[in-house]
């Protein structure tokens, strides 16, 4: 915010505030605030619809159960996947769940460092959504390894074979870098809601509730001297955060791009990829987030500037995905390779055509619809982008595997891919598991960070 | 017997005012509760010197060190593998992991050692006796002079206490 010019008392508040809707409306104080969310959990009573919705979501995660359990027992042969398309749903679907967990990290994270306040009422769930996606994004390697009981080789350990991992290949970057990935989202996930847990111990009214929050909540009491360690710790926990959350996609990108098949290997793919996981990531918050608002009546803390904010993050990143596709185009008729030029006229032209195009509609069309303030501020409007742009971000995933794979050098080894009920059922199982881990957390912890939304109270500020 | 003297008040202005005075006048064991983070506080109460990022320092060095130590060691000596020619110590091959390690072992020191310095989990703490406590994680604000203190004395204590405008002043047991 720009400095009150001289002739503008300064009790007023400066020009831009009042331009833009606030970040939490008026009229609340540190106990509303702390009443309001702890009350979701604690009194309210669970809400009819979140029974309707888990029943939907846990039979989803029982159709996981059941193709997984067949996946055991038959091997990855009921699946699509073929040579030469041994990268099928598994690794299509790996990408997407890995890219949409990172806006959560992003809006936890690197809007911390950047001082955006309004992220403090969408970092939580966020945070959640991050920790689910990949917890569902982990599945895909370890069940596409056809022994997933051996997954545990991936890991260098002592063994009585005397063999270890193979430090060049991505494969094992890959290992390294998503369970860091996860490990660090769940410990950030945790360290910001040991605040929130000793909020709902406090003024929890049954016992059990109290020794369940109360043990979670490692005996917070709120000292100005753990706040000052806390703080700290939590502010290092972003900035380390942030460089792991770029590096987790890149090494993901690396998975394609140190390979030499045409089509995956090209040194745009670390941002064009990064940009992409961020770009679906705040696709999936909003797809979240106007549902939860309304459904839990949090238009207070969530407010239409929220929807308006990731709008607009949507667009950039979008934009740039937009670029990475363009120069991939670019490149692969500048480079004159015949290889990189006939896959990307396959992709134009192919077998595969309908996939590209759809990709281009609901990634790079329909979103520039979002440079329309009035379609910024169109809730429903914005929900079906969200929608799309998701869609869309699981199409170029598919693109960017299966029309690379399909034809590469050798017409003699071309082959085609079809995904099988079997590929489905996992895919479509694993947004069960999503769902569900999203509806026990909405139902059992706060859904929104309480202490940081009490600092964003005027009152919280100390006048000297 | 005695733990303390706890002051409650209802905003932070009053609490920051009535531990810098406190500082003042000499009491060195004394320790605020607050529903989040005050930054003047931690001044207020010379707490801001943490420890925590020297700890996360020597974490990411101790991990970076044991990523790129861990990657020598099997691809050079334990498990030397000829892939494509590459020399067995490929370096540029082992950022990666090394970088995640780093990452790992910084985040692992961060969390851990934040809980440590704060001797957290305590599932006992005399400060929960304090009646109204509970309100110190919803909208209240507390102070808790330690009868620990060298210069502590109940009675004076008390009277400091009161003349800072507190809600109220009550007596902490052990």
């Amino acid at each position: 915010m720009s400095p009150a010019s001289p002739e503008i008392p300064t009790d007023r508040p400066p020009l831009a505030a009042l331009a833009d809707p606030p970040v939490i409306a008026p009229g609340h104080t540190f106990a509303t605030i702390t009443d309001k969310i702890s009350a979701i959990v604690l009194t309210r009573g669970t809400p009819l619809g979140w029974f309707v919705g888990f029943a939907i979501a846990f039979a989803f995660l029982m159709m996981f159960l059941m193709a997984v359990t067949w996946l055991f027992i038959k091997g990855v042969g009921i699946w699509g996947i073929n040579v030469p398309v041994a990268w099928g749903f598994a690794i299509v679907n790996f990408v997407w769940w890995i890219g949409i967990g990172h806006a959560g990290t992003l809006i936890s994270a690197i809007l911390l460092l950047l001082h955006q306040r309004w992220r403090t009422s969408i970092n939580r769930f966020a945070e959640a959504m991050t920790l689910f996606a990949v917890a569902c994004a982990g599945m895909f390697p370890v069940l596409h390894m056809g022994r997933p009981w051996l997954a545990y080789w991936l890991f260098p350990y002592p063994n009585s074979m005397s063999v270890w991992p193979q430090f060049r290949s991505p494969l094992v970057w890959d290992v390294f870098a998503v369970s860091t990935y996860a490990t660090v989202s769940a410990m950030f996930w945790f360290i910001g809601l040991i605040p929130d847990l000793a909020t709902l111990r406090d003024r929890s009214t049954s016992a059990t509730k109290r020794v369940i929050y109360g043990v979670l909540a490692l005996g917070w009491r709120g000292s100005a001297r753990h706040w000052a360690r806390y703080e700290a710790a939590y502010l290092l926990l972003a900035g380390l955060a942030t460089p792991l959350v770029i590096s987790v996609h890149t090494v993901v990108s690396f998975d394609f791009a140190i390979a030499i098949v045409p089509g995956w290997h090209t040194t745009i793919f670390p941002p064009y990829f990064v940009a992409g996981a961020i770009y679906s990531g705040f696709a999936m918050v909003l797809t979240l987030a106007i549902p939860i608002r309304a459904a839990y009546g949090l238009k207070d803390f969530i407010t239409d500037r929220h929807l308006e904010n990731m709008a607009k993050i949507m667009l950039a990143t979008g934009l740039i995905v937009a670029y990475g596709y363009s120069i991939e185009a670019f490149m692969s008729w500048y480079s004159g390779n015949t290889y990189e030029r006939y896959m990307y006229w396959n992709r134009l032209t192919g077998p595969y055509w309908p996939a590209f195009w759809m990709l281009i509609a609901t990634n790079i069309v329909t979103p520039q619809l979002l440079w329309l303030k009035r379609v910024r501020r169109n809730v429903p409007l914005l929900f079906a982008i969200s929608l799309v742009v998701n869609t869309g971000m699981w199409l170029e995933r598919f693109v960017i595997v299966v029309t690379s794979l399909h034809r590469d050098y050798l017409p003699s080894s071309w082959g085609m891919y079809y995904p099988t009920m079997w590929d489905w059922f996992t895919y479509l199982g694993t947004l069960g598991l999503f769902v569900v881990l999203l509806f026990l957390f909405l139902r059992f912890l706060p859904m929104i960070s309480i202490f940081e939304m009490r600092t964003l109270l005027p009152e919280s500020k100390v006048k000297e | 017997m005695l733990y303390g003297l706890m002051a409650e008040f209802d905003n932070p202005d009053t609490l920051v005012a009535a531990s810098r005075r406190a500082r003042q006048e000499g009491y060195r064991r004394l320790d605020a509760y607050t529903p989040f983070p005050i930054e003047e506080l931690h001044e207020a109460l010379d707490a801001h010197r943490t420890g925590v990022p020297l700890l996360v320092l020597i974490g990411g060095i101790v991990g970076g060190l044991t990523g790129y130590g861990l990657q020598y060691w099997v691809s050079a000596v334990a498990y030397p593998l000829n892939i494509g020619g590459r020399p067995f110590h490929s370096w540029p091959s082992f950022i990666p992991v090394t970088f995640e390690m780093t990452v790992l072992f910084a985040s692992l020191t961060a969390v851990f050692g934040m809980l440590a310095l704060n001797k957290l989990p305590k599932p006992y703490h005399p400060v929960f006796n304090a009646p109204r406590f509970a309100l110190a994680t919803r909208d209240r604000f507390f102070l808790c002079i330690e009868a620990e203190d060298p210069k502590f004395d109940a009675a004076a204590t008390r009277r400091f206490l009161e003349s800072c405008a507190p809600r109220e002043v009550t007596d902490v047991e052990q």
